[in-house]
């Protein structure tokens, strides 16, 4: 009987006293601590930190902002290369983060709206049509009245995916037959989105006239 | 001399013995049977949490995608909990005066964090990876169950390591397609229900596992359930 009751005891005993290698006096991600005031592990960087990334901050202004100088852009960024892997990250992303509002085919009635949240315009609307790519990456990052910023959620690269997958969905959206390939009319069916050339003609300093009043000219 | 025993006694010392097996046996079962009991691992149990954040409203109701929340899930081994901004995206403008997400608004005004009650929780000594798994084909519904089921989170599985080691052992068994990662009504293939990858139709998960597993370059099984694998 004593046999049994040692080997009980040890079994519990055991069983109590897992927890020194279970919670570890390790940061781990989202973890509480008390060392800091604000019982935060992820510390913000120091104020003055200045941040290593693949595209130094400094030297690719356009990458991180949508303009040169003052003006919006309507190219893509040097580093991010158009093709069909982008506009599928774009969709993509388009869809996790944008149709909630904006509803997958931009009428801005999506379901967050059709619950109460305030109707964004149509992106398919003639003043956002002829808005440059640099606006688009702008109000992702900054937000722009009701609408909030995506900064912390997308990371620069998808949200110029998104933005080039925004100008084919107004492109779509918009098609005439002449757009078409040859080969897509004998045969109807979705037709290769393509961009216009923007590299051709030259930007004129200053964004379109048509510019919303939330730009910054 | 006088027995010290009545004969009795015989019986009673194998019947002792048979008890005694019969106990310890009964004893180990029920240690068995706790240690996989939701008292144990909190299965099916929902904690009190400062806000009761629904997915079933914000998933199914509002057909939010995972990563609307858990940005990090793709890209690195935790999937992260959402910043408060993030919740104030909509309820800056929706259900702006329900007492219910005074602790969200709260947070919003002071910049103190909210402070949710973890429901999975691995021991510190083991090493876990989302983004591996995902990329391997493992849907979140797979390890968390129907999420967008679930008025308030709780456990689905036990997390331990014999219900880890029941999938490394046998992947196939699980593997979806890629994009199919994030549904959660992804069903597997029958031969009623066919599911396409690269232009070529699986009616069994048998088979869609077999091309998975070679299409994601799964490692074998020796190497996937080695103990340096989860313990390092
Ligand atoms: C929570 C809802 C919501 C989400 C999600 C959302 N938006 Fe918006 N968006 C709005 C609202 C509301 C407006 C109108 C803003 C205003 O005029 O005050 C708007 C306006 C816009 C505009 C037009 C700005 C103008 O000049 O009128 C663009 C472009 C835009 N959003 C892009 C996006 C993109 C890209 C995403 C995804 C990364 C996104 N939005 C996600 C709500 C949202
Ligand atoms: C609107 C934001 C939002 C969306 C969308 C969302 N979640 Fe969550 N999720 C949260 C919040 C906030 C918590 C923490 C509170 C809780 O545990 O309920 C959480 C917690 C979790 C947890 C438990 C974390 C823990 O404490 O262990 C899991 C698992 C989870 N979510 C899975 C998912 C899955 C799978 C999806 C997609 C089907 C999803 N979530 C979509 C906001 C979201
Ligand atoms: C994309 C928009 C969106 C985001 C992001 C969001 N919510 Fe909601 N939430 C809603 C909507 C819309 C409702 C109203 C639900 C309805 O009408 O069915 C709601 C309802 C709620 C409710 C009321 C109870 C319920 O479930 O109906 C709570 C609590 C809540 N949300 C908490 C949160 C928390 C906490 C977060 C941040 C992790 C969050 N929400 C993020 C859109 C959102
Ligand atoms: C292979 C099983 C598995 C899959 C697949 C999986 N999870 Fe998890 N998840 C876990 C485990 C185990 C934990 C606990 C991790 C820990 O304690 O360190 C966890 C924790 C979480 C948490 C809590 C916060 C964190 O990162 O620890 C969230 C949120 C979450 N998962 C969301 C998701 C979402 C969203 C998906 C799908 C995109 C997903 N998970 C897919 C097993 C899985
Ligand atoms: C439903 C199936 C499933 C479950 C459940 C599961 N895994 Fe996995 N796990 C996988 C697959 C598939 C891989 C990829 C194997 C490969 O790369 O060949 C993997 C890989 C891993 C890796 C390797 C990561 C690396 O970088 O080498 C770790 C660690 C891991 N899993 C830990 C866990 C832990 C811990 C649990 C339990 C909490 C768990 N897994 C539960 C399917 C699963
Ligand atoms: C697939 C991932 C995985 C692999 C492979 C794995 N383990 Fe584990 N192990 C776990 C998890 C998860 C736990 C935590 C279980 C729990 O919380 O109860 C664990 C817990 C343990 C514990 C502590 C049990 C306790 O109750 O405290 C020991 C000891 C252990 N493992 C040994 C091993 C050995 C030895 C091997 C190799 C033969 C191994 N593990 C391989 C995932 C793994």
């Amino acid at each position: 009987m004593a046999l049994l009751g040692l080997a009980v005891v040890c079994v519990l005993s055991a069983a109590g006293c897992r927890q020194d290698m279970q919670d570890q006096p390790k940061f781990i991600p989202l973890r509480s601590n008390d060392f800091y005031a604000d019982h935060r592990s992820a510390r913000d960087p120091l104020p003055g930190t200045v941040p290593w990334t693949k595209t130094p901050l400094n030297e690719d202004v356009y990458f991180f902002s949508g303009k040169r100088g003052n003006a919006f852009g309507n190219d893509l960024p040097a580093n991010i290369k158009f093709d069909r892997a982008l506009l599928a990250r774009g969709q993509d992303r388009y869809n996790i983060y944008c149709t909630p509002c904006h509803s997958v085919v931009g009428d801005g009635n999506g379901m967050i709206v059709q619950r109460g949240y305030r109707r964004p315009p149509s992106l398919h609307d003639p003043r956002l049509r002829n808005a440059p790519l640099g606006y688009f990456f702008d109000v992702m990052s900054n937000g722009l009245g009701a609408m909030p910023d995506y900064a912390s959620q997308i990371k620069p690269e998808d949200r110029w995916a998104i933005t080039a997958y925004i100008r084919a969905l107004q492109l779509s959206q918009n098609a005439r037959e002449s757009d078409m390939a040859a080969q897509d009319k004998a045969t109807p069916g979705p037709s290769d989105i393509r961009m216009p050339d923007t590299s051709a003609t030259p930007q004129k300093p200053g964004a379109p006239a048509t510019m919303p009043q939330g730009g910054k000219q | 001399m006088s027995q010290t025993f009545h004969r009795s006694a015989n019986t009673l010392a194998r019947a002792s013995i048979l008890g005694m097996v019969l106990l310890l046996s009964a004893v180990g079962s029920a240690l068995f049977k706790l240690q996989r009991s939701p008292y144990v691992t909190g299965q099916h149990i929902a904690p009190d949490q400062p806000v009761p954040f629904s997915h079933q409203h914000h998933v199914a109701g509002l057909g939010l995608d995972c990563r609307y929340c858990h940005t990090s899930v793709e890209q690195s081994s935790f999937a992260g909990i959402p910043p408060t901004k993030t919740c104030m995206n909509c309820h800056a403008q929706i259900w702006t005066n329900a007492a219910l997400l005074e602790p969200v608004r709260n947070s919003f005004r002071t910049g103190e964090s909210l402070q949710w009650t973890r429901v999975h929780d691995l021991p510190d000594f083991v090493y876990f990876n989302h983004s591996i798994h995902l990329n391997k084909g493992v849907g979140c519904e797979s390890c968390h169950g129907r999420v967008d089921e679930m008025p308030l989170m709780y456990l689905e599985n036990t997390l331990q390591m014999e219900w880890c080691l029941s999938c490394h052992r046998e992947p196939e068994k699980f593997l979806r397609p890629r994009k199919e990662v994030f549904s959660m009504t992804y069903q597997q293939p029958s031969p009623e229900h066919a599911v396409e990858v690269g232009g070529t139709k699986y009616f069994s998960q048998e088979k869609l596992g077999a091309a998975l597993k070679d299409m994601y370059h799964l490692r074998t099984m020796r190497d996937i359930t080695s103990c340096s694998t989860c313990h390092r």
